[in-house]
């Protein structure tokens, strides 16, 4: 096992460049998850770990040791494939004993790691099929098999779960959480799903566009986001987004956004009189007041799901997402006030997109 | 509401026979059955019975039985071709395939002017054989040779090389002739298959620790197996019933040196006036051929890890 640093790391496809300098450090042991919209080089970026991929600048070291020029068969890393690249000529004992065999390791060792990688991932009775005869969620457990047979310093995975079912999806979350645990192997995961970043890491690397955006745990992304793209990209339903003016008089600090939406807000937050801001806040942090000020609109839809109920209200010339776990008696079309949690509330600088404070 | 008239429900045994797939089935393969009755099999079998028969041109000829291959199996001329024709096909198909192998896996990767080398690599098929064999013939001419003035410049040889006069001269020559002739088509088949190989497998190879040579053999060639199969099965059958380039090349010479199966049987069946002779010739040729259909079939034959179907 080992960590895995990466440091000013850049790439270039001829004269395009899609990774611009990228700075992780993966200490041992640690279930990072790569999360971003799709194309914002997640996956380049693991393959230049994997060594599948020159690295155009910056170092990428694996345990301590410079891997930049080193073949992707001596680098000791292990990759998941997000189309699994199961070897369809080869059984799947074949396909899970392949790396061993090259090796030369001897014939009841490789036995042993096998039928011990088939066991923890249910595949004893599938030894002898070839891919074809394997349903997605086998193969994508086979695909497991051969990476952890290896036993290898670090795991990589691309995307792993997007081509199963949402059912199958959350039952691999929990079976990989759970050999990441056995194994404890360092593993860097892609994914564009936030929800499986948020389930599955121990710290999630949000990359928007070739850069980092920001680096944290699950949590510290969720209350502390860097920016709005952090905010908005972490968390389900998205953050709400309401751009408005700062105005102060005295202690006292109001947003003022489209169709007369007066948000009260906490004294002490930074930012001058005039400037242009965005007041982001989550659909589970708003409450339904009476009067008074707060983001006044209509109700558009409602969606009840039984645990909670989402409402869309149409609001300060947008539509606002709220949720509520209390049961509300919700009217489409009735008015209504919505207060968020002064605690909960963040404000961004409008123009840089940047998160003028927490709170 | 107006009231829709109920469609009768017929169930004669007309229409019942209409709804058939089966009979359907025979119905509509009955005119491409004629064609290939007409135009193949009846051609085949008038060649075998012509085989058994005195036949010569212009005389109708009558059964002989086994009369003209018993005398073929006492003639040196005809041994002759069979020898030529299995060691020009074995080793013509050999080289098609190390070379059309080699040449594909070249052009699977990047390389600049990939598509023009591609297009290029296909010249060799694309021109008429008969002009083919003719720039063969002047290459290998006893007196202009471009070969033996090639190596006569560069102080190889001091004496031109004798090409076609000589009869292992002229069979390797031949063989080279071919195997030109015949790379495009292995190389580009194998291409296409090689393309059919996702870049993934070898992503997995590598990582899981595999060489280049081991990536090749553990990945490459066991994925590239049924195309091979088909690719040379075809490759050896069209070897072995060539004819274009040796007899516009040769004719057979130098004093039969160069005869295959299927030049002789011309040879004695039309200059020489020999039908029957010539037709059993041909026909000696169809348990060869039918060997080599049948090892692709089995060799063809969906792979285990090909089938979709589950055991269970
Ligand atoms: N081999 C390649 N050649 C050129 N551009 C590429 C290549 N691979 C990826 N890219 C580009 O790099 C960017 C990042 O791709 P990728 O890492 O696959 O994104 P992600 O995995 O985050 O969806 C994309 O804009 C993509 O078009
Ligand atoms: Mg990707």
């Amino acid at each position: 096992m080992a960590g895995v640093v990466v440091t000013n790391v850049e790439k270039a496809f001829g004269s395009t460049k899609v990774i611009h300098g990228i700075n992780v450090d993966i200490t041992d042991g640690e279930f990072v998850v790569l999360v971003g919209p799709s194309g914002c080089g997640k996956s380049t970026l693991l393959r230049m770990i994997a060594g599948l991929e020159e690295i155009t600048g910056g170092v990428i070291k694996i345990g301590g040791r410079e891997v930049n020029h080193v073949p992707p068969k001596d680098r000791d890393v292990a990759m998941v494939f997000q189309n699994y690249a199961l070897y369809p000529h080869m059984t799947v004992y074949d396909n899970m004993a392949f790396s061993l065999k090259l090796r030369k390791a001897d014939k009841s060792l490789i036995e042993e790691r096998v039928r011990k990688a088939a066991d923890i991932l249910n595949l004893s009775q599938l030894l002898q099929r070839y891919p074809r005869q394997l349903s997605g969620g086998q193969r994508q457990r086979v695909a497991m098999g051969r990476a952890i047979v290896r036993d290898p310093q670090v795991f990589l995975f691309d995307e792993p779960l997007s081509n199963l079912d949402a059912k199958l999806r959350v039952a691999m979350r929990t079976e990989i959480k759970a050999l990441h645990q056995r194994l404890k192997t360092t593993t860097v995961y892609v994914t564009h799903d936030q929800v499986e970043a948020m389930t599955m890491a121990d710290r999630i690397v949000v990359m928007h566009d070739g850069i980092v955006e920001q680096i944290g745990t699950p949590l510290e992304l969720y209350d502390h986001p860097a920016n709005m793209f952090v905010a908005g990209f972490i968390g389900s339903p998205a953050m709400n987004f309401i751009p408005g003016t700062l105005r102060r008089t005295g202690g006292a600090a109001v947003l003022e956004a489209a169709g007369g939406v007066r948000v009260t807000l906490p004294g002490s937050v930074p930012g001058s009189d005039g400037q242009k801001v965005t007041l982001g806040t989550r659909p589970e942090h708003l409450s339904i007041e009476a009067d008074g000020d707060g983001i006044r609109g209509s109700i558009l839809v409602v969606e009840p799901t039984g645990a909670e109920t989402q409402i869309v209200v149409e609001a300060a010339e947008q539509q606002v997402v709220a949720v509520f776990s209390e049961r509300h008696h919700f009217q489409p079309g009735a008015p209504i006030i919505l207060r968020p949690r002064p605690e909960a509330m963040h404000l961004f600088d409008t123009a840089s997109g940047r998160h003028l404070a927490s709170r | 509401m107006a009231s829709i008239p109920a469609i009768p429900y017929q169930s004669s045994w007309r229409s019942r026979l209409v709804e058939n797939k089966n009979f359907l089935g025979a119905v509509f393969m009955i005119p491409a059955a004629g064609i290939l009755l007409v135009f193949l099999a009846w051609p085949l079998l008038r060649g075998i019975w012509l085989g058994f028969t005195n036949a010569t041109l212009g005389r109708e000829g009558r059964f002989i039985g086994l009369g003209n291959f018993i005398s073929l199996a006492q003639d040196s001329v005809f041994w002759l071709s069979v020898f030529n024709t299995f060691f020009y096909t074995v080793i013509a198909s050999v080289a098609k395939f190390a070379l059309g192998l080699w040449l594909a896996l070249l052009l699977n990767h990047n390389m600049p002017f990939k598509a023009q080398i591609r297009a290029f690599i296909l010249l060799p098929y694309i021109v008429p054989t008969v002009l083919s064999a003719l720039a063969w013939l002047w290459m290998y001419d006893a007196q202009f040779s471009v070969i033996s003035w090639l190596l006569t410049q560069l102080g190889l040889i001091d004496r031109y090389i004798d090409f076609l006069g000589d009869a292992w001269n002229a069979r390797l020559s031949l063989i080279v002739a071919n195997v030109w002739r015949g790379i495009p088509f292995i190389a580009i088949t194998l291409l296409a298959g090689l393309q059919t190989i996702s870049p993934s497998l070898y992503e997995a190879a590598a990582l899981d620790g595999a060489t280049a040579s081991q990536r090749f053999w553990h990945v490459t060639m066991p994925l590239l197996m049924p195309i091979i199969a088909i690719v040379m099965t075809f490759s050896v059958l069209f070897t072995f019933t060539d004819f274009q380039l040796i007899y516009s090349m040769t004719k057979g010479g130098p004093v039969n040196a160069t005869h295959l199966m299927a030049t002789l049987s011309f040879q004695r069946a039309i200059p020489g006036g020999q039908m029957g002779e010539g037709a059993a010739i041909s026909t000696a040729m169809i348990p060869f051929l039918l060997a080599a259909v049948l090892f692709t079939y089995f060799g063809m034959h969906r792979r285990k890890w090909q089938q979709g179907a589950r055991d269970d």
